[in-house]
């Protein structure tokens, strides 16, 4: 059953004079419990894609179902809400909320929620622990690396418990080993039943997704299954060749 | 979405800049401070001047005898007697307006104790007078009708004169003064009453009946009355009536025709304490507006640092937004920031406003009074500063577009 099912999407930017026509009329079905990465060059209309999937921008006509219900035609407040319940987010450069510890950060999508006190914490430290950072809940953003600030922004995706998280070039800024790392957490989500959408350019990093849609000029180019490596086990040969390198 | 949600974010947003929001907050703590203790000196300024003139008497009324003209050159009043001492009894009779009247005659006389002398203003009077004056007794009592029937040589001393008489501490009442070469009795002292608003001490004074004052400093009792008469209105609302009968009774008992000036004169006091109120209040409202002038500068300057606030923090909104915060709980968010900032700057403001207002209270011994309703209307106002000036930036902030939010560098 798909979750996220788009027909013949079409935005069109006005720019001046000049009309951008970022995506010519898209459909893609997404289903339930699928890892998928959206390639395609700068200028290529996948971030584009990638927002209207995400319900922060409305296409200029075309359908949008998502989890069963019509979005395309939504206001802010509802597409606000939409995000808040079914949708969560992980960008390239984290976007965390400086000077906030890791908890308060995680506790920000249940607090808009209108999640209560304890309960909010419990939710926000379970998700921290899910991605190996339970022993960091008061560390602020500027006492972690790249890699754990963007395990935060993993577990602030996942503490609302959503049904699909989208993530925006997640690995951009991250070394090659920490960069499998996260893989190895989206792929471990993924198992739990979460649909995974992320935008990429690299290819090695959407080796990792079962399925590898191109977006090109506004139109898929190719979209395609394959049976994903693993990033588990990618990781533990990097840790060996690392401690091998480091042994010579 | 739950305000007290939106109100939590928004504390967290300030704690996380707390150097920047106290800078931000500075402009309306100043102002408040200045309105709190302008208001307090203005208003302990009031209440000094309607001590003074309560000092001198409530509802008081001085009648002086007449300016005269005499072969065309007007005496002023006082110049010559023209109050009868019938007049003074009409006064007291006949008129409802009127509460209580006391002569006063006045002189310069040296007293004399065993120890000592003083020279002091001598009054003749009645024992009305010290009821017209708000003057209690601190030790003894005042004399009575019965002295003043029988022109006993009695005396109530002011503070000052039984200090130089007696020294400080003495209980003079029993004992004996002369004045010139007849002695007196003490019966009384007047409680000390301190300055009059021209620096005159009311506590240099002695009281003896008018009758004994006629009979020995004067050399006897004439038909003319040849002092002023303290007046007392039964209420400052019949104060201005009470001014018009007697002038109506005056002039019928003088038989002044129309075309004639009044051969006496009445002072209201209480003009003379409503215009020196009006002074101060003059000058108390003009400090509180620049003290306003002030706060509403502080409220720009919160405008100010919200609109960068919301430059600066364009990311955070659109993470916000993404994650999802409806653009009202953004409008609101920073809207509580500003009114947070605002409300507590008003309430730091009223602590060292207070604080200010005491230590100018006791290094300068000014007299302050701190209003409880300027208190609660200046944390008011500048709440309303903080509404009026973060509603602009909070909507600025709540109609950012998430995607380009999220964007901005």
């Amino acid at each position: 059953m798909p979750i996220i099912e788009i027909t013949d999407v079409v935005k069109t930017y006005q720019t001046g004079d000049v009309e951008v026509h970022a995506l010519r009329g898209v459909s893609l079905s997404i289903d339930e419990g699928e890892f998928v990465a959206i390639m395609g060059a700068s200028g290529s209309g996948k971030s584009t894609l990638m927002n209207i999937i995400g319900c922060l921008d409305r296409p200029t006509s075309g359908a949008y179902r998502l989890a069963g219900r019509e979005v395309s035609g939504l206001n802010r407040d509802d597409l606000a809400e939409v995000r808040n319940q079914v949708l969560g987010f992980v960008f390239q450069n984290f976007n965390l909320l400086s000077r906030t510890s890791a908890l308060e950060n995680v506790e920000l999508p249940l607090l808009y929620r209108g999640i209560h006190g304890k309960e909010r914490h419990r939710r926000a430290a379970a998700a921290l622990e899910r991605v190996g950072l339970a022993g960091r809940l008061d560390h602020t953003p500027n006492q972690l690396s790249g890699g754990q600030q963007q395990r935060v922004a993993i577990a602030r995706a996942l503490v609302g418990e959503p049904k699909v998280v989208l993530a925006d070039e997640p690995t951009g800024n991250l070394d090659s080993l920490t960069s499998v790392e996260v893989m190895a957490l989206f792929q471990e989500l993924q198992s739990t039943g979460i649909t995974v959408a992320l935008v990429t350019h690299e290819p090695d990093i959407a080796e990792f997704a079962s399925r590898v849609v191109v977006v090109k000029d506004g139109l898929i180019l190719s979209d395609d299954r394959q049976t994903p490596s693993s990033a588990r086990v990618a990781l533990d040969e990097l840790l060996a060749a690392k401690a091998a390198g480091g042994a010579a | 979405m739950n305000p007290l949600i939106t109100l939590r974010i928004a504390l967290r947003a300030l704690m996380r800049n707390s150097m920047r929001s106290f800078l931000t907050t500075l402009g309306i703590i100043i102002g408040v401070a200045a309105v709190i203790a302008m208001m307090a000196i203005g208003a302990g300024a009031r209440a000094q001047v309607q001590a003074a003139f309560a000092a001198m008497g409530t509802n008081l009324l001085i009648l002086l005898p007449g300016s005269t003209t005499a072969g065309g050159s007007h005496g002023g009043f006082g110049s010559m007697p023209t109050l009868t001492w019938e007049d003074l009894t009409a006064i007291q009779v006949e008129l409802s307006s009127v509460k209580a009247a006391a002569p006063t005659l006045r002189s310069n006389q040296s007293l004399i104790s065993d120890e000592n002398n003083w020279t002091t203003s001598v009054t003749g009077t009645s024992p009305e007078y010290f009821g017209i004056r708000n003057w209690p007794f601190e030790n003894g009592a005042g004399f009575t009708q019965g002295d003043v029937t029988a022109g006993a040589k009695v005396v109530v001393l002011g503070k000052t004169v039984v200090d130089r008489l007696f020294g400080k501490r003495v209980d003079p009442v029993g004992q004996t003064v002369r004045v010139g070469n007849t002695p007196f009795s003490v019966v009384g002292v007047a409680a000390a009453k301190g300055q009059s608003s021209t620096g005159q001490d009311y506590d240099d004074a002695a009281f003896i009946p008018y009758t004994t004052f006629a009979r020995r400093i004067q050399g006897g009792l004439s038909k003319y009355l040849s002092g002023t008469v303290f007046i007392q209105a039964v209420s400052t609302e019949q104060t201005p009536r009470a001014l018009a009968d007697i002038t109506r009774l005056l002039r019928d008992r003088h038989k002044l025709g129309d075309g004639q000036e009044d051969d006496f004169s009445i002072r209201n006091l209480n003009e003379v304490a409503g215009a020196q109120q009006q002074g101060t209040d003059t000058i108390t409202n003009l400090l509180a507006s620049v003290a306003a002038v002030s706060l509403l500068v502080g409220g720009i300057g919160i405008m100010n640092i919200m609109l960068v606030s919301v430059t600066e923090r364009t990311r955070e909104i659109g993470v916000r937004m993404a994650i999802g915060a409806k653009p009202r709980s953004i409008l609101l968010q920073f809207l509580i920031e500003a009114l947070v900032l605002s409300v507590v700057g008003g309430i730091i403001g009223v602590v060292l406003g207070v604080g200010i207002a005491t230590w100018l209270a006791s290094k300068f011994q000014w007299p302050i009074q701190i209003q409880v309703d300027v208190i609660s209307l200046s944390v008011g106002f500048s709440g309303l500063v903080g509404i009026v000036f973060g509603l602009f930036p909070a909507r600025k902030a709540s109609q950012l577009d998430p995607i380009d939010a999220l964007r901005y560098e």
